[in-house]
């Protein structure tokens, strides 16, 4: 062992010289990050992305990107004889003639699903916990092109094999882009080399998979982890937990055990998944040919919310001086998810605007303490999972026995009607979850058992919260709605910004506006003398109570009774009394 | 960069659970709660029998490693194995290959995680942050350095230096997008994408067997897909593919009187009728073809057209109607085009109508 | 008068059996089995007239000819002629259980047979002794024993897939309709779909679709029901929806699950 130590000491002190690291090691190994599970999504979706760069590099060793047309001769009998490119036969090859190929493409595939959702969970926790406030906005930013970024990268790497799915999705993608108005058909020009399909485009996908695309990811998701390391992360509000510190444990070596274990948790079971399950079975699916198509041609999830966009839109194209513009693909296919990114990669800034919120979080939101902020989550939810819904609605319509033009026809409605109500329900939800958390605080917690006064009123008894509870409670931020600046000066000139200012202030009232406030500590000293008088009260009378094993558990009859006369209590606790010593008397 | 705190430090209201640590609104916000042992901390017993679980799973997964090597030399890659309580089978290379591995891989991850929850220490750090902005005298002194800096090189007075530098930068990458050019074969042919195999007299045959097609051939409520017969000239490198993608077609056949109208006056023969199979909405093949109905339907996102009628479009975000390919007999009695297709076939794009 | 009308009629099929018999006798050893029409016995065509007025006859007419008015698809009882339809037709819908119509609905689902083999038989005999039709096909044009499954193959993802999808799960069509998995039903039925095209399905008449190209697709279908799984359980072969759902519903819920066990405390 001491020689270990021995060695290790010198490699150390080797590195020092060079390097003089020991200060920063000694700072990183002594890092504190806060522990919830919630803070390990992201986690889940940087795992994922190793073992996608691991397997993926695996699958090049054999993947041959080319659409050269050969005829195919490997193991598997219902495909041998046809003709297919290379690129699709060489995937053949993986998955039937290379021992460990088919676990490898499954484990990649499949690791590319949990990728996206991954990001997807974590992007809504970070959302809903407002962790994208100042100073963390950049990183909120850098999210949302990772989030991007992957979906291209699924997309590129599910067109990749040349299979009739496949080829199917790059068909529409052209599709798509020749909706662009002006330059759309420019650009399938230069992107497929020519026409559709063309026999490039496998080749330039797989630069774009392999190299490009990785390659920024994985320098975004090196900024992302640094831009943690260096703002150091969030954490929920609770006792001793402060807008100035961080309360966890220390990356060695808890969470040197914790995340690596959690790292070999992720890839174990993906290649768990993999070995028993399949996934995108390409050889079921055959060689694309753009004359051929199978029902249920649908992309990989991530791409699904796009497709459902797609399928939903109304049939409307115009043409304008000579020029056609496919606005029934152009919208849903092109300006919705731009919409979609904009709009999320520019949160933060609206919601700081909005609230003139300049202050720096650390201590995260939760959802409840910011109803409007969760309302626009779960709407943007409904609109993202009616979508999703859209995109499936084939296979719903067969699974449910419903038309496909019924369902088409509720989503086309729905997707206007729905994510509002969605809106105006989550908001509601968040308020009642306020006023009850300030409930809890003035009057503590409801400890189930009743009692019925001497006039025969029933109430129940509270009992005092934890103290952490009490600490989560009470760290809820103060927020106010914007006042509305005066319009004119004090000279009477007219403040250019009055418009502006009105709608800010008119969206911050919208946003802050209905807002439970915590109590005032005057409001909750007497609560809290006055819960401790009920406390003083009634447990006397609840110990003898149950010593008389009156009522059924946690309702108590005609014996416990609530009152202020001392003296009945002190007669009901002499009466337990006895009952407790002849009961002791008769069992002995 | 520098972290904030270089050295972690515990506070000691984390002890005790009652101080006051923080103020909000007037409350104040209690300290850390006292640390509860766990049963790992305070029973040596507990602590060997957690011990053991770990050492257990480590083992397991060494065990999981040597498994996997002997499956991958033993187990050929056709073999199967039938799954328990299904009526099926699967790869029996892969399973075993993925379960080992797979084991292998998460009793490692399963054998930490329980280390560090029950054996290594649990009690919460508290780390101070502080605010991440620099000082004023620091943001002073960071702007001083570059304007000394700005002011020696004289990018500031050396005003055609300056300006040369701009227009070089601002040229320099035109070459890496100018280069991008040939991504295309050549300029956008517009013709290409409006034309498709079909001539006058080309002769209709079965996709994918090559068999000319003869109108008795084609039964009333029947769907037959096809190509033009000098389709299979075209060879994969001049692109077969690109020429299929826009020749392919279906025959279908009705009464005489269930067409309601046509895209031309008689360009059926004997109630057979030549579409385009490429949907004109994003390409999509289309062949889904509900014989009762007339109603031609799309898999990728449900555009349904009614053949019945002109190929109009029923349902869907397709916004054309689907070409009709005229067609007629030769001589020799098979189903012949009789001319290209009136218009582009497949998608929409801007310069589809000039 | 009665009795010389049906003596005439019990001498003409007699003759016709006896022929058929004969021929049969002398080409044993060249064709196994011909059409069940072909080889209808008199008693075979009786006992299918009997079932066919029982169970048939009220939807589809006394004479097969079919009743006009409102239909099984609007609510009434009318049933289409079943002149010429032929005997494949009539295998088809009464072994897959399709007929008799149990109610109105978007299309007849598969259900339970109601008719042994040889009731079916006998009712498509007499459907076909009344006009010429597409004929249940020979063991011959069944045997696909030779057939290439990969050419089957293309031909099943040229014509079958866009509606049955590429494993024969079937899928949706428009206004509730949709196509059935094809796993479940025998060769025989499959080339009798083909052949007469029932319900929304296209025809594919053997001039559209040669007997070898049935053959092949058959043999195709055979293979994607039979031939062992080449890699995992698979998920219903749906394509990437079920793939999805399972990331989803197993994959992100075991992650999520490992990470609460990390952040759970230790008591």
């Amino acid at each position: 062992m001491s020689a270990t130590v021995n060695a290790g000491k010198k490699a150390a002190t080797y590195v020092d010289d060079r390097f003089a690291s020991a200060n920063f090691f000694k700072r990183s190994l002594g890092k504190v990050f806060p522990d919830h599970w919630s803070f390990m999504l992201g986690e889940i979706a940087l795992y994922s992305f190793i073992v996608i760069l691991l397997s993926g590099t695996f699958l090049t060793f054999w993947f041959k990107p080319s659409m050269v047309e050969v005829i195919y001769d490997g193991s598997y009998a219902p495909l041998k004889g046809v003709e297919m490119s290379e690129a699709y036969a060489s995937t053949l090859d993986i998955s039937f003639d290379i021992r460990g190929g088919l676990l490898m493409r499954q484990i990649h595939h499949w690791a590319a699903l949990f990728f996206v959702a991954a990001i997807s969970v974590h992007l809504l926790r970070v959302f809903f916990t407002g962790a994208f406030r100042k100073p963390r906005e950049f990183n909120w930013l850098i999210g949302v092109g990772l989030l991007t970024l992957a979906l291209v990268a699924g997309f590129a790497g599910y067109s990749l094999p040349d299979d009739l799915l496949s080829g199917t999705g790059l068909r529409i993608a052209q599709g798509i882009m020749l909706s662009i108005p002006l330059v759309g058909t420019y650009l399938s020009w230069f992107v497929f080399g020519g026409e559709f399909p063309g026999t490039d485009i496998i080749s330039r996908l797989y630069a774009v998979h392999i190299l490009l695309v990785p390659g920024i990811i994985l320098a975004l998701v090196t900024a992302h982890l640094i831009m943690v390391w260096y703002q150091k992360h969030t954490q929920y509000p609770g006792p001793g937990r402060t807008n100035e510190n961080v309360v966890g444990y220390r990356l060695m070596p808890i969470y040197m055990a914790k995340a690596g274990g959690f790292f070999f948790a992720v890839f174990g079971i993906t290649t768990l998944v993999a070995g028993l399950v399949t996934i995108n079975p390409i050889w079921a699916y055959g060689p694309y040919t753009p004359d051929q198509v199978t029902a249920g041609s649908q992309p990989d999830w991530y791409i699904g919310w796009l497709e459902g966009a797609l399928r939903l839109m109304p049939n409307v194209e115009t043409v304008i001086f000579g020029f056609t513009i496919s606005w029934n693909i152009f919208i849903p296919a092109a300006v919705v998810p731009g919409l979609v990114f904009t709009a999320m990669a520019l949160y933060p800034w609206f919601e700081s605007w909005v609230t003139g919120d300049t202050k720096e979080h650390h201590i995260l939101d939760r959802p409840r303490n910011n109803p409007t902020r969760t309302g626009i989550g779960v709407m943007a939810l409904t609109f993202y999972i009616l979508l999703w819904i859209g995109g499936g609605n084939d296979l719903i319509a067969r699974f449910f026995d419903v038309s496909v033009n019924a369902i088409t026809w509720f989503l086309r409605i729905g997707i206007f009607v729905l994510p509002p109500i969605a809106f105006v329900i989550t908001k509601r939800i968040c308020l009642s979850l306020q006023r009850r958390d300030r409930e809890k605080l003035l009057h503590g917690r409801e400890t189930g058992q009743i009692l019925r006064l001497p006039h025969g009123e029933f109430i129940e008894i509270h009992g005092p919260i934890s103290v952490e509870e009490r600490a989560v409670l009470l760290s809820k931020p103060e927020v106010e709605p914007l006042a509305l600046p005066p319009t004119e000066d004090a000279n009477g000139v007219k403040n250019k910004k009055a418009g502006r200012n009105r709608l800010r202030s008119r969206l911050s009232n919208w946003f802050y506006g209905d807002n439970i406030p915590l109590p005032t500590p005057e409001e909750l000293a007497a609560a809290d003398a006055h819960l401790a008088h009920e406390i003083e009260q009634t447990t006397p009378v609840l110990d003898e109570a149950t010593a008389l094993r009156v009522g059924t558990p946690g309702v108590i009859a005609d014996e416990g009774v609530l009152h202020d006369d001392p003296k009945l209590v002190a007669a009901a606790r002499d009466a337990a009394r006895t009952i407790e010593a002849e009961r002791g008397e008769n069992k002995s | 960069m520098t972290d904030n705190s270089p050295t972690p430090q515990s506070s000691s209201a984390a002890e005790t659970g009652t101080d006051v640590v923080a103020r909000n609104q007037g409350h104040d916000i209690p300290g850390l709660p006292p640390h509860r042992p766990r049963q790992t901390d305070i029973d040596p017993r507990a602590a060997k029998r957690a011990e053991r679980q770990v050492a257990l799973m480590f083992l397991a997964s060494a065990l999981m490693t040597v498994l996997f090597v002997i499956a991958f030399v033993q187990i050929p890659t056709t073999d199967t194995w039938p799954v328990p309580f299904f009526n099926a089978t699967i790869n029996a290379s892969n399973t075993a290959l993925g379960v080992t591995f797979g084991l292998a891989i998460f009793f490692i991850g399963a054998g930490a995680i329980q280390w560090a929850k029950k054996l290594m220490p649990d009690k919460e750090v508290v780390q101070l942050r502080h605010p991440l902005k620099s000082t004023q005298q620091e943001r002073d002194e960071a702007a001083e350095v570059f304007w000394d800096g700005a002011d020696e090189s004289g990018f500031g007075q050396r005003k055609i230096i300056r300006r040369s530098l701009l227009l070089a930068m601002g040229l320099f990458p035109i070459p890496l997008v100018v280069m991008l050019r040939d991504l295309a074969p050549g300029p956008l042919d517009l013709g290409v994408l409006k034309e498709t195999l079909w001539e006058e007299g080309s002769r209709i045959v079965t996709d994918p067997l090559e068999r000319p097609v003869r109108p008795a051939d084609v039964p009333i409520g029947g769907v037959v897909s096809a190509m033009p017969a000098n389709l299979t000239e075209v060879q994969h490198e001049e692109g077969n593919l690109n020429a299929r993608a826009k020749a392919a077609i279906i025959l279908v056949r009705m009464a005489p009187e269930d067409i309601q109208s046509q895209q031309g006056e008689g360009w059926d023969y004997q109630g057979i009728l030549a579409f385009s199979k490429i949907c004109t909405h994003v390409g999509c093949p289309i062949a889904l073809y509900q014989q009762r109905t007339h109603h031609l339907l799309c898999p990728c996102h449900q555009s349904t057209f009614d053949l019945s009628d002109s190929g109009n479009v029923v349902f869907g975000p397709a916004a054309r109607a689907l070409p009709q390919l005229p067609i007629t007999v030769d001589e020799e009695g098979f189903l012949i085009a009789r001319s290209d297709f009136d218009q582009p076939v497949g998608p929409s794009f801007w310069e589809r109508d000039r | 008068m009665r009795r010389s009308r049906w003596a005439a009629l019990i001498a003409v099929v007699a003759a016709l059996v006896a022929v058929g018999v004969a021929y049969a006798v002398l080409n044993a050893q060249s064709k196994a089995a011909a059409a069940p029409a072909e080889s209808a016995t008199s008693a075979q065509l009786e006992e299918g007239r009997k079932l066919f007025l029982e169970g048939c006859s009220s939807c589809h007419g006394l004479n097969a000819e079919g009743i006009d008015g409102a239909t099984v698809n609007n609510g009434g009882n009318g049933g289409p002629s079943l002149i010429g339809v032929g005997s494949a037709s009539v295998h088809f819908q009464v072994s897959t259980g399709r007929m008799p119509l149990a109610g109105p609905a978007a299309q007849a689902p598969v259900k339970t047979v109601e008719y042994t083999a040889e009731e079916t038989e006998a009712l498509a005999a007499y459907i076909a002794s009344l006009a010429p039709g597409p004929a249940s096909p020979s063991e011959e044009e069944l045997d696909f024993s030779e057939a290439d499954v990969a050419e089957g193959g293309e031909l099943f993802r040229t014509n079958c897939s866009q509606c049955h999808n590429f494993a024969g799960r079937g899928g949706a069509l428009s206004d509730g309709a949709y196509a059935p998995s094809i796993l479940d039903a025998t060769p025989q039925q499959i080339y009798e779909a083909m052949l007469t095209g029932p319900q929304q399905m296209p025809v594919f008449s053997n001039e559209s679709l040669t007997v070898e190209e049935k053959q092949a697709i058959l043999a195709y279908v055979d293979d994607l029901r039979t031939a062992p799984n080449p890699a995992g359980q698979d998920l219903g072969s749906l394509g990437p929806v079920g793939d999805g759902l399972f990331a989803w519903l197993v994959g992100i819920v075991l992650f999520v699950a490992v990470a609460v066990w990390i952040g759970a405390r230790v008591r």
